[in-house]
C-alpha cells in the first residue's frame, strides 16, 4: 500500500468510526434545538456551530454520515451492476440489440424523470418512515443512474469484440457466457469504478435535491445532502467558513475512497 | 451507394420514431404525475367558484395524453408547437428566442469542460505520478461533490460566465471515465514496445492511444451533452440567463405540458444526434460498418 | 473707419444675441434636466409576468408591472391606507352600495397621445365583467348575477351600477387600471407613470416614463421624476442579495428576515422594517369528511379542543425568534394588528404552555405512555405536516412544531412537497393531514376573503364546498359574512366581523402562527423612499423616487 492508500485508509476508518461513535460523540443528537443558540459560531459546546435552528452541527454531520456513507454506495452499486448488465450485454450481443438498447438509454437521459419520482412520492404514504423514505430515494437514484455508464460500456464492449484475444478466444470454441464473463466484463473495470465512484457524490446531492419532491431524508434527520444545500445561501456564508465542513468531509472521504480504489483501477487497466 | 442510402433512411427513421416515443412518454409522465391538474390561481381568494371552474376545465383539454399528442404532432407538422400554460406564449416563439443563448451555453460549457478533461487526464495517464494523480483526483473530487447550483451561484459570484459553471460541473464526470481510459490505454503492451523502440510521445499518443480511445471517449462526449444541458437548468435560473434549462424548470413546476412536450423533444433530438454521431465516428474510426 | 464700427457693432449684437439664445436653451435644457433626470431604478422580479393585460392580472410580477403603468380612478395610499383620487377627482357611492359615480379629470391622455374620458372608464368596465374574463380582479365586483351598467353622463363623468351590493366598492377600483377604448395600441396605451417600453422575456421589463402623464408635484413639476425603471427577472434570492451589495440594484422589495440582519449588520441604513404586514402563516388540519385518511385522525382533527390544545403547544414566540429573527409577530387570529381598523383588538395573544396543552388533551381522553401521547382507543398520535418545499421559512416553522409536538408526546413527519402536488392534495384528493401555508398579499378589507370564510366556497381550506354548514360555529361565520357584505355601515360590517375573528379564534380552524414584518432594502442612492406594509412596500410611491447619478 502507499503512503496515499494508508492515509485514505485512515480517513475513512476515522470517519466510520466517528458515525459509528455519533452516540457518545454528540450525546445530545441531531434533532435538539438549542434555540437560544440558532445560528451560532464554533464554540466549546458546539464544535462546528448551531444550524438555523440551533441544532448542533457536528451532531448532524456524524449522524449524515451514516445515511449518505451507507446509501449511496449501495445506490451507486446497483446503478453501476445496472450498467454493467444493460451497456455490456447490449456491446457484447451487438446488432440490433445495441441500438436497441442504446435508443432506450437515450430515451432515459431525455426524459423528465422529476415526474416519475414525483409520482413516486405520491403513492408512499404520508407518514413513512424517514429511514423508508431515503432507501427507496436511494434505490430510485440507482435505478435512473445507469444511463451514462452504459453508453461507455456500450462502445467499450463492442470496441472489445474486435480485440485479438477475444477472437483468438472464440476460435478457440470458448462458448459466450464465459467470453463475456472472463474476456469482456474485465476490460470493463475501468469505466465500472469510475462509473461507481462518480456516482456516490452525486447520489447524495441528488438525495438533497429530491428533497424538494418529499423524498430524500425527513426532517429532522439530517444526511450531507442536506449539509451541502446549506452551502446555497453561500452569498451570506462567506464569513461563516465553517458551514464548509461537510463539503471538505465529502471531498474527503470521495478522494479517500478513490485513492483506495485506484490500486484496482490500476490492475484493471 | 443504394444499400448507403438505405441505411441512412433506416438510421433517421429510427432517430425519428425515438423522439417521438421520448415526446410520447414524456407527455405521459407529465400527466401521470399528481399536480397536473393543480393550479396555484385556485388559491386565489379573490375568484369566484366559476373562475375556479373554468381554470379547472382549461386543463381537463390535456387529460387524454394520446388524443393530446395527436392533435400536438398534426399542428407541429404545420410548424404550430401549441401555447404554454404558464406563459400564454406560443412555444415556438420561446423556444426560438431562448435557444441560441443555451446553445452557445451549452457549446462554450462543454468545449471548456473537454479542454480541462483531456488535459488533466492525458497528464494524469502519461506522468502515472501518484502526487499529480491525488491531486487531479481531488480537483475533480472536490467540483464533483459541490451542488450545481452553489458553482452556479459562484459564478455569478465572480462575474464569471455561466458556461464556466457548466464545464465546472461536467468536467469531474467526465475526467474519471477519460482518465481510467487512457491509463488503460498506455498501459497496453504495444505501447511499452513502442516507447522501448524509441518512437515519439505524440507519435504514441495520436498513432496508438487516440484510435484506441476514441470510440469510447466519444461515446462519453456524447452523454457529456445529456449532462450539460441537465446542468443548464440550476446555472441559467441562478444566473439570470433566459434560456431553454431556465423555461424547462418553469415549465415542470407549472405542469406545463406544451412547453414539456417540446423540451423533451428537443432535448431527446439533441442527445440522440449527439450519441449517434458518436457512434458512428467510432464505428467509422473502429473500421466496423455503421 | 465708421463702415468697421457698425460692422463691429453688428457682429457683437449677432454674438451677442446668439449667447443669449444658447443660454436661454441652456437654462431650459437645464431646467428639464433638473426637473426631471431622476435616473433609472432597479429591482428584481420574482417570477417572469404572465400579462400586460392589467385586467388579466393574477401573479405578483404581473401585479408589480400594473401598479406602475396604470392608471386608475381611485388610489389606496399604501402609508396613510386612505383613499385619494386618482384619475377621478370625486366619487359617491350610493347608500344601497350598488352605484358609484366618478367625476373624472379632464384633459388627460394615455400614453399614446389618445384621449381619456369616461367612454373609456366604460370600456373598461364591460371588459372586466365579461363573464369570460375570470380573472381576480372582475371576480372581486362580483356580487350577485346579473349585467353591470355604466351610464356616461358626459366625457368627465360616469355612473357604474352593479346587480347587488358590493362591500368596499371605492377601494376595489385601486386594482383597476383604465384601458382605452379607441387606442390601437390596447393594453399598452397606458395612464400610468410609466409604460413598458422594452420586454426580454426571462431577462427583464424596462418601463420609461410616460410623457403625457397627467400628474404633477406641489411644485408644478410634472411627474413621474425617474426617467424609467428596470425590472430584471430574477427568482432566487441569493443573487438578489448579492447584486444590491454590488449596487446592481436599487431597492429589495421584500426582503428575507436572515438577509436583513446580515445587511443591518454592515450597513443598517439601506434595511427597513416597516413592522408586522398583513400576510400571515397558519397551520390547519383536515376536517374533509370523504378524505381518505383514518377516522379515528378525522375525529382528532375535527375536535375544537384538539385543534386548541396543538396551538397551545406551539411556542409562537420562538417561531418569530428562530425562524424569523425577530422580524415577525405572533399571530393573534386571522388579521393582523397591522390592519388598524379592521382589526378586532380585544383578541389577546395565544397562550403557550405545553403542560395546558397536554391538560386539555388528557381531558379529551388521549394519554401519555412512554412518551407517545394516545387516543382513547389507543392509536398513537402520529400525522404529518405538509408544506410547500422552497419556502424555507415554512419549512423550518414545520420543524420547530414538530420538536413543540414531541415534548407532548406527538410525533408529526414534516414532508416539502412541490406546489402542484400539494394544491392537488389540498383542493382535489384531500390526502393530507396538516397543512402550514399563508396568505399574502391580503385586503385590508374582509370582503376580500369571503371565499376563505364561506363554508361553501372553495377556499374555504379546512373543509371547502360545503353544501350545508357542517357546524353551527360555520353557520355563525357565514351569516356574519354575508352580513358584513350587505351592509354599507362601517361599525356594523367591523362588528360583524369582529364577531367572525372571535369565533375562528374559539375554533381554531386555522391556527394562525405568526404575521411576518414587512422588511425591505432600499441603496442609498434612492431619495423618497418610505417603505409601508401594504404591497408593492418600496415602490409604491415610484413616481416621486429619484436616483442618484452614481
Amino acid at each position: 500500500m502507499s503512503l496515499w492508500q494508508k492515509l485514505a485508509c485512515v480517513i475513512l476508518t476515522l470517519v466510520l468510526c466517528g458515525s459509528v461513535a455519533a452516540n457518545w460523540l454528540a450525546p445530545a443528537g441531531y434533532a435538539k434545538q438549542y434555540r437560544e443558540a440558532t445560528d451560532a459560531p464554533p464554540s466549546r459546546a458546539h464544535w462546528l456551530g448551531t444550524d438555523e435552528m440551533g441544532r448542533d452541527r457536528f451532531a448532524r454531520v456524524l449522524y449524515g454520515t451514516r445515511i449518505s456513507l451507507l446509501l449511496a454506495p449501495a445506490a451507486a452499486l446497483l446503478s453501476t451492476l445496472m450498467a454493467a448488465l444493460i451497456g455490456g450485454l447490449a456491446g457484447y450481443w451487438g446488432g440490433i440489440w445495441a441500438r436497441m438498447a442504446m435508443a432506450v438509454t437515450d430515451l432515459f437521459l431525455s426524459l423528465p424523470w422529476l415526474f416519475l419520482l414525483i409520482t413516486a412520492r405520491a403513492l408512499m404514504p404520508l407518514n413513512v418512515s424517514p429511514l423508508v423514505s431515503v432507501m427507496v430515494t436511494f434505490m430510485l437514484l440507482g435505478l435512473l443512474g445507469w444511463t451514462t455508464a452504459a453508453r461507455v460500456l456500450c462502445t467499450t464492449a463492442a470496441s472489445l469484440l474486435g480485440s485479438d484475444f477475444v477472437r483468438q478466444a472464440r476460435a478457440a470454441g470458448l462458448p459466450g457466457q464465459r467470453l463475456f464473463w472472463i474476456h469482456v466484463v474485465p476490460n470493463l473495470k475501468p469505466v465500472l469504478y469510475a462509473q461507481f465512484w462518480i456516482s456516490i457524490p452525486v447520489f447524495i446531492l441528488s438525495e438533497a435535491n429530491l428533497g424538494i419532491l418529499g423524498l430524500g431524508v425527513a426532517e429532522p434527520m439530517p444526511s450531507w445532502g442536506s449539509l451541502l444545500k446549506e452551502l446555497e445561501g453561500l452569498v451570506s456564508i462567506g464569513e461563516e467558513p465553517w458551514k464548509f465542513v461537510p463539503l471538505i468531509l465529502l471531498v474527503v472521504v470521495v478522494t479517500s475512497f478513490q485513492v483506495l480504489l485506484s490500486k484496482q483501477e490500476e490492475m484493471a487497466a | 451507394m443504394r444499400g448507403l442510402r438505405w441505411k441512412i433512411a433506416g438510421h433517421a427513421s429510427a432517430l425519428v420514431a425515438t423522439v417521438l416515443l421520448g415526446g410520447l412518454l414524456s407527455a405521459t409522465l407529465v400527466r401521470l404525475a399528481p399536480g397536473f391538474d393543480a393550479d396555484e390561481r385556485e388559491l386565489d381568494p379573490h375568484l369566484s367558484a366559476e373562475s375556479v371552474q373554468a381554470l379547472r376545465d382549461a386543463r381537463h383539454k390535456s387529460h387524454n395524453v394520446f388524443r393530446f399528442y395527436l392533435s400536438y404532432m398534426k399542428r407541429a407538422m404545420t410548424g404550430d408547437l401549441g401555447t404554454s400554460l404558464a406563459l400564454g406564449q406560443p412555444v415556438r416563439t420561446l423556444l426560438r428566442d431562448r435557444a441560441p443563448l443555451t446553445l452557445r451555453l451549452l457549446a462554450i460549457g462543454l468545449a471548456l469542460a473537454w479542454l480541462l478533461t483531456l488535459t488533466l487526464a492525458l497528464s494524469a495517464a502519461r506522468l502515472r505520478l501518484s502526487v499529480y494523480d491525488t491531486l487531479t483526483t481531488a480537483v475533480s473530487g472536490t467540483f464533483l461533490c459541490i451542488p450545481a447550483a452553489v458553482l452556479a451561484l459562484l459564478s455569478v459570484l465572480w462575474n464569471a460566465p455561466g458556461a464556466l459553471a457548466i464545464a465546472l460541473i461536467v468536467f469531474p464526470h467526465t475526467y474519471r471515465y477519460a482518465r481510467n481510459l487512457l491509463v488503460k490505454a498506455y498501459s497496453r503492451p504495444h505501447i511499452i514496445t513502442a516507447r522501448a523502440k524509441g518512437l515519439g510521445e505524440a507519435r504514441i499518443l495520436f498513432w496508438h492511444v487516440v484510435p484506441v480511445v476514441t470510440p469510447q471517449l466519444l461515446a462519453v462526449a456524447g452523454v457529456s451533452v445529456s449532462m450539460a444541458v441537465g446542468a443548464a437548468i440550476p446555472v441559467e435560473a441562478l444566473c439570470g440567463l433566459a434560456g431553454i434549462g431556465q423555461l424547462a424548470w418553469q415549465a415542470a413546476l407549472a405542469r406545463d405540458l406544451p412547453l414539456l412536450v417540446n423540451i423533451t423533444v428537443l432535448v431527446t433530438l439533441v442527445t440522440l444526434l449527439a450519441n449517434s454521431s458518436a457512434d458512428v465516428i467510432g464505428h467509422v474510426v473502429r473500421g466496423q460498418e455503421v | 473707419m465708421r463702415r468697421h464700427k457698425r460692422g463691429f457693432e453688428q457682429m457683437t449684437n449677432t454674438c451677442g444675441k446668439a449667447i443669449a439664445v444658447a443660454m436661454l436653451c441652456l437654462g431650459f435644457l437645464l431646467g428639464h434636466a433638473l426637473a426631471q433626470g431622476g435616473g433609472e431604478l432597479r429591482f428584481c422580479l420574482r417570477t417572469e409576468p404572465k400579462t400586460f393585460d392589467p385586467l388579466k392580472v393574477e401573479d405578483d410580477a404581473s401585479a408589480a408591472i400594473r401598479y406602475l403603468t396604470g392608471g386608475v380612478l381611485v388610489r389606496v395610499n399604501r402609508q396613510t391606507q386612505g383613499l385619494e383620487p386618482g384619475l377621478a377627482v370625486s366619487w359617491k357611492v350610493s347608500k344601497d352600495g350598488r352605484q358609484i359615480s366618478f367625476r373624472l379629470r379632464s384633459g388627460v391622455l394615455f400614453s399614446d397621445g389618445t384621449p381619456f374620458s369616461a367612454e373609456d372608464v366604460a370600456y373598461t368596465v364591460q371588459q372586466l365583467m365579461d363573464p369570460a374574463l375570470h380573472s381576480p380582479t372582475g371576480d372581486a365586483f362580483r356580487s350577485g348575477v346579473g349585467n353591470v351598467e355604466t351610464n356616461v353622463i358626459s366625457p368627465t363623468q360616469i355612473a357604474i351600477t352593479f346587480p347587488a351590493q358590493v362591500a368596499g366598492l371605492d377601494r376595489l377600483f385601486d386594482q383597476v387600471a383604465i384601458l382605452s377604448g379607441r387606442s390601437s395600441k390596447k393594453e399598452m396605451a397606458v395612464l400610468g407613470p410609466f409604460t413598458v417600453a422594452d420586454y426580454k422575456p426571462g431577462a427583464s421589463v424596462l418601463l420609461k416614463r410616460n410623457p403625457n402623464y397627467w400628474k404633477t408635484d406641489e411644485q408644478g413639476r410634472k411627474l413621474p421624476y425617474l426617467d424609467s425603471i428596470r425590472l430584471d427577472i430574477q427568482p432566487n434570492r441569493d443573487v438578489e442579495l448579492l447584486r444590491f451589495k454590488r449596487g446592481e440594484l436599487d431597492l429589495i422589495n421584500s426582503l428575507d428576515s436572515e438577509y436583513f440582519d446580515k445587511l443591518a449588520a454592515t450597513s443598517p441604513q439601506l434595511v427597513h422594517d416597516a413592522g408586522a404586514s398583513l400576510d400571515s402563516e397558519q397551520l390547519w388540519f383536515n376536517e374533509v369528511a370523504k378524505s381518505p385518511i383514518p377516522a379515528y385522525k378525522k375525529n382528532w382533527f375535527r375536535s375544537a379542543n384538539f385543534r386548541r390544545a396543538i396551538s397551545e403547544a406551539i411556542n409562537r414566540d420562538d417561531l418569530s425568534r428562530v425562524v424569523f429573527h425577530g422580524h415577525a409577530q405572533p399571530a393573534v387570529g386571522p388579521f393582523s394588528p397591522a390592519n388598524k381598523f379592521w382589526f378586532n383588538s380585544k383578541l389577546g395573544p395565544q397562550p403557550y404552555s405545553s403542560d395546558a396543552a397536554l391538560k386539555a388533551l388528557q381531558d379529551e381522553g388521549f394519554r401519555m405512555e412512554n412518551g407517545t401521547l394516545k387516543d382513547k382507543d389507543g392509536n398513537e398520535v402520529v400525522f404529518s405536516i405538509i408544506t410547500n418545499s422552497g419556502n424555507k421559512y415554512r419549512e423550518r416553522m414545520a420543524v420547530l412544531i414538530q420538536d413543540d409536538l414531541q415534548k407532548i408526546g406527538i410525533h408529526v413527519n414534516v414532508v416539502t412537497l412541490d406546489f402542484p402536488s400539494l394544491i392537488e392534495r389540498m383542493t382535489q384528493t384531500f390526502d393530507y393531514e396538516a397543512i402550514i401555508l399563508g396568505l399574502t398579499n391580503v385586503d385590508l378589507d374582509p370582503n376580500g376573503e369571503m371565499n376563505v370564510w364561506l363554508s361553501s366556497s372553495e377556499n374555504h381550506q379546512w373543509n371547502p364546498q360545503q353544501k350545508a354548514p357542517e357546524t353551527a360555529w360555520e353557520a355563525e361565520i357565514d351569516r356574519l359574512m354575508r352580513a358584513q357584505a350587505s351592509s354599507s355601515d362601517p361599525k356594523k360590517r367591523k362588528e360583524a366581523f369582529d364577531r367572525v375573528q372571535e369565533i375562528v379564534v374559539e375554533q381554531e380552524p386555522f391556527i394562525f402562527l405568526i404575521n411576518k414584518n414587512a422588511l425591505s432594502a432600499v441603496s442609498a442612492a434612492v431619495r423618497g423612499a418610505a417603505p409601508v406594509i401594504l404591497s408593492p412596500q418600496t415602490f409604491w410611491n415610484a413616481e416621486r423616487l429619484t436616483v442618484a447619478a452614481k
